[in-house]
């Protein structure tokens, strides 16, 4: 009679790692990895490669039946001679350089303020950091109630420290104040992204460096110039990067507190490029403007990239 | 300056990637100043050459 539990052995398919016994390291590395890599190709190099041949044709997306004819360089040419496109570029440069640098040294000085010990640190941190996890679309709607001219605690503040009427201007409206606004929010809401980054760069700076300092009689203003800022300096830079990059692509917070407007005053590259794709379906032309875009911004990476790991390397 | 030039004709990373970068930086600029539309016209080139040339270069040996 045969012994159950040697049955049941039987019965039971073998384990994966023994079928896969014969196979070699490499080839068991390849099979992990094989997924990451066919995603990766799906989602990421194959749209760029398709955009890239769309950018040589006038292919319209609403217009799929259409026969789809090669423009050659065409599309580039036209944005390239754009008096519109070039001061869309000139405004998303203006609220890229305002924004970093308002974000950077607000949030330099707000991490160097809280990398001292004192009571209540930790719930400061918790409120400075609110904004950063609050939804862009939230963050617009509510500043778009602040901005309002009748209502608005902006407005209303305005009236009070200067004596201006708060109804005689509008903060979203004409009158040049439109990308100052959205400056405004942007830095609101990622300056505490830029703080956690230096908190981070200012606590891995070991005491005894400044022990040592002192020792040797240096100054505080000595130490932070000379200590502090270089040590600090890879994680500003990450921080930049990534602020830098994400502020080239900005775009739903601005739609909803401006939509590019009044005018085209806060029509930033971004904005335009969804018109143009999704508004007025000129697919193959947003498909030239999303590669210049793209290489831009690329470019622009690894210059940082490489800046980084210069400075990483000191 | 000879250093660089002579970096340049050897082939080595350094030189190369200045250029690169440089290229790369005076692209963004002309893509975004506000002075001349023949320099925004050239800046996707500028910008472009220097990017793909930046990739090739950072293979080259130290």
């Amino acid at each position: 009679m045969p012994n159950p539990i040697d049955a049941a052995a039987r019965a039971t398919p073998d384990p994966l790692a023994r079928r896969i016994r014969g196979l070699s390291d490499r080839t068991i590395a390849w099979l992990f990895v094989a997924p990451t890599i066919f995603l990766l190709l799906a989602i990421n190099i194959f749209p760029l490669i398709w955009t890239v041949r769309l950018s040589f044709t006038n292919y319209r997306a609403n217009r799929p039946n259409e026969e789809v004819e090669f423009v050659g360089l065409r599309n580039y040419i036209r944005i390239l001679t754009d008096d519109g496109i070039w001061a869309n570029m000139q405004t998303t440069a203006h609220f890229l350089f305002w924004t970093l640098f308002f974000q950077v040294l607000i949030g330099f000085t707000l991490a160097w303020l809280i990398n001292r010990k004192f009571k209540g640190n930790d719930l400061l941190t918790t409120l400075i950091v609110l904004p950063m996890m609050l939804s862009p679309a939230v963050v617009g709607n509510f500043w778009t109630f602040l901005y309002q001219p009748q209502i608005g605690l902006v407005n209303y503040m305005v009236e009070l420290l200067t004596g201006t009427p708060a109804s005689s201007f509008s903060m979203l409206g004409p009158g040049g104040y439109a990308p100052w606004s959205i400056i405004i929010v942007d830095t609101w809401m990622w300056t505490p992204f830029v703080m956690l980054i230096c908190l981070a760069g200012l606590r891995s700076i070991p005491d005894y460096i400044y022990e040592a300092a002192e020792i040797d009689r240096a100054s505080k203003w000595r130490q932070f110039w000379t200590l502090t800022v270089p040590m600090v300096l890879p994680f500003l830079m990450l921080a930049v990067l990534f602020r830098g990059i994400e502020n080239f692509k900005m775009f739903d917070m601005v739609v909803l507190l401006t939509g590019g407007g009044p005018g085209n005053e806060t029509l930033l590259a971004s904005i335009d490029l969804k018109r143009e794709a999704f508004e007025k379906w000129r697919t193959g032309y947003s498909s030239a403007y999303a590669i210049i875009l793209f290489v831009t911004v690329f470019g622009l990476a690894s210059i940082y990239v490489k800046a980084l790991n210069k400075v990483k390397e000191r | 300056m000879s250093g660089f030039v002579k970096g340049l004709l050897r082939l080595r990373r350094g030189p190369w990637e200045m250029l690169a970068t440089f290229l790369i930086a005076l692209g963004v600029f002309m893509l975004m100043q506000p002075f001349a539309l023949a320099l925004y016209t050239w800046s996707f080139l500028v910008t472009l050459a220097g990017t793909v040339m930046f990739i090739i270069v950072s293979h080259f040996p130290e």
